[in-house]
């Protein structure tokens, strides 16, 4: 059996006396579509800023394809293969939507010993991208004349400019009506199929179920739940921790 | 148009506005050129780091008095050596000394530069108002330190006999320090312009827009930031360097005058903080002006006009005179690729 792509634990943080996430102990294989949910406060972005590295957890280890990740800066978990996309669209402001998509490519990818794009290949790369999400005839636009759909493609589409093996997208449709939901969902399918693996934390549950192979619960720090889908929505405890 | 194009058209630019001062036939243009030049080099540096990088330096004069220290401290050197050092150790300091003014600049830069790169360093996680704090703290310390030090005049100050002529042309001292001075401005602006349009010039731009998404997106900020503020701290001291040779007088109270902080604030703000244009625009524009009013009104009118632009230009044009340009000019859209493509086929 391969190992997994991603290895979390007994990842442990606090907040001073909170505690944000206890003992998580979580693989994920290469190429899975994982869904994370939880109630407010239950600790999934917490998760995510520690796998990343925007957050130093206290206790536990994270390994990331092979590789301790505990102690690297989150550029250098971007590097080896790890992307995120935020809760709230965190553009460049000042850059132009094809410039949002330069930036990986410039610091992650061309970083990286084994790729050297040129001028043309990051431009090509920065169009494919943006056909990708469908935002090619706003390449020139400034993130202010965005949607907020776009804003949330353009944040996924950036992301996927580092050329991850790992996407962790962290309620990327918020906000968004039926159909929106439903293209970023179809997109996050889309990109999986090009061999990325995707953990999306939502609180739209019919994304989540339609998105998801495998599903992961969070409850005050702890994971309560880990399997099928359809078998841990109907899991006593996690029912028990949504509904009360 | 590449960087060595846009070097050479500087330089051929900053040649025909030097043989238009000599046309003027007045040594002042060169007293008030210098300290327009001189701006022109300290707003460019405040900009690389408050502009690209949206770190506001309140210590710019600290930087620019290193320069014009470490001047004093080599220009007094031979005399120390002949106190103090073997007689065959002084008979070297004799050969290499005295330094002539572009040694200086390099090694005034070299020195503001490490203390730039100390600065980013100790407040690496400082960010907004509090690195704002903690740069002011910094000229304030320097200051103190400067004021104690006395091998460089401590608080009575230092005196430098600037020569009538230069050993290397046939012209007026002054006239040679504003060349200088017109080249230094020549290739900080260069520069400037090339970390703009560079991969170094999106880093930075990401720092300023979301410190939290360019690492998310690899972006190694501390690296930049230490970049950023070595860079800036050089260029800030390489425009204090020939400044004792140009006032003949150097006291703590001059080098770290509040007139430095604020121009080197105030004239990218003015300007714009986006690009190499706005401090330079900033800075002949506020510069000229405070010279015209320091010889027609009094030279204590000259920080009031900074203080009334920043207030006007806060208000009307937050940013700067390229932002209102680009407001009234808006750059036409590029066509879509697929369609530019299309009609090269």
């Amino acid at each position: 059996m391969t190992d997994p792509l991603l290895q979390v634990e007994n990842l442990g943080k606090r907040f001073g006396g909170f505690v944000a996430l206890d003992g998580i102990n979580l693989d994920v294989a290469n190429g899975e579509r994982l869904g994370l949910i939880g109630p407010n406060g239950s600790g999934k972005s917490t998760l995510v800023n520690c796998l990343c590295g925007t957050l130093h957890n206290e206790t536990g280890a994270v390994r990331f394809n092979g590789t301790p990740v505990n102690g690297l800066l989150a550029h250098q978990r971007t590097h080896l293969g790890m992307a995120r996309s935020f809760q709230l669209p965190r553009p460049f402001h000042t850059l132009t939507v094809a410039e949002n998509l330069r930036v990986p490519l410039l610091y992650t990818v061309n970083a990286r010993p084994d790729t050297s794009l040129s001028e043309s290949e990051i431009e090509d790369r920065c169009h494919e991208f943006l056909r990708l999400v469908s935002l090619e005839h706003k390449a020139r636009k400034m993130p202010r004349d965005l949607t907020q759909v776009e804003m949330r493609k353009l944040e996924l589409a950036r992301a996927m400019a580092a050329d991850p093996k790992l996407l962790i997208a962290d309620e990327s449709m918020a906000g968004l009506s039926q159909s929106e939901v439903k293209d970023i969902v179809a997109l996050l399918i889309r990109l999986n199929e090009r061999g990325i693996t995707i953990i999306l934390i939502e609180h739209i549950m019919s994304a989540v179920m339609s998105f998801s192979q495998r599903l992961v619960v969070l409850v005050s720090g702890k994971k309560i739940a880990d399997g099928n889908p359809d078998d841990v929505i109907r899991d006593p405890e996690v029912e028990r921790a949504y509904l009360g | 148009m590449r960087n060595w194009q846009f070097f050479l058209a500087a330089l051929a630019v900053s040649g025909l506005a030097y043989l238009g001062t000599r046309l003027i036939g007045n040594d002042y243009v060169y007293f008030a050129g210098y300290v327009v030049l001189q701006f022109v080099v300290l707003a460019t540096a405040w900009n690389i780091l408050g502009g690209y990088c949206g770190y506001v330096n309140f210590g710019s004069a600290a930087f620019f008095a290193i320069g014009a220290y470490s001047t004093v401290a080599l220009h007094k050197f031979p005399q120390l050596s002949a106190r103090y050092l073997p007689e065959t150790l002084n008979s070297v300091v004799e050969f290499i000394f005295p330094l002539s003014i572009p040694v200086m600049i390099v090694i005034g830069g070299a020195i503001a530069g490490l203390v730039g790169l100390g600065t980013g360093y100790l407040t690496l996680r400082l960010r907004g108002v509090f690195f704002a704090i903690a740069t002011l703290a910094l000229a304030v310390v320097l200051q103190t330190l400067i004021v104690n030090w006395d091998y460089v005049g401590g608080s009575r100050g230092a005196y430098i006999i600037r020569p009538n002529t230069t050993p290397y042309f046939d012209i007026n001292y002054i006239e040679y320090l504003f060349i200088i001075m017109l080249l230094l401005a020549v290739i900080a602006i260069t520069v400037a312009r090339s970390i703009e349009r560079s991969q170094l010039g999106y880093g930075f731009a990401t720092i300023r827009d979301d410190e939290l998404a360019a690492e998310a997106t690899g972006v190694p900020t501390l690296r930049l930031k230490l970049i950023a503020t070595t860079l800036s701290g050089a260029f800030m001291g390489m425009a204090g360097a020939p400044f004792p040779f140009y006032i003949g007088y150097l006291e703590p109270s001059s080098a770290f005058g509040l007139a430095y902080a604020v121009n080197a604030i105030a004239m990218p703000m003015i300007g714009g903080t986006t690009s190499w244009v706005g401090p330079l625009l900033g800075a002949i524009l506020l510069g000229t002006l405070q010279q015209v009013a320091s010889v027609t009104i009094s030279s204590a009118v000259s920080l009031l006009i900074v203080g009334l632009l920043l207030v006007f230009f806060v208000i009307i044009a937050p940013n700067g005179i390229i932002g209102l340009w680009q407001d009234y000019f808006p750059r036409k859209e590029a066509p879509a690729r697929e369609n530019s493509k299309a009609e090269a086929t």
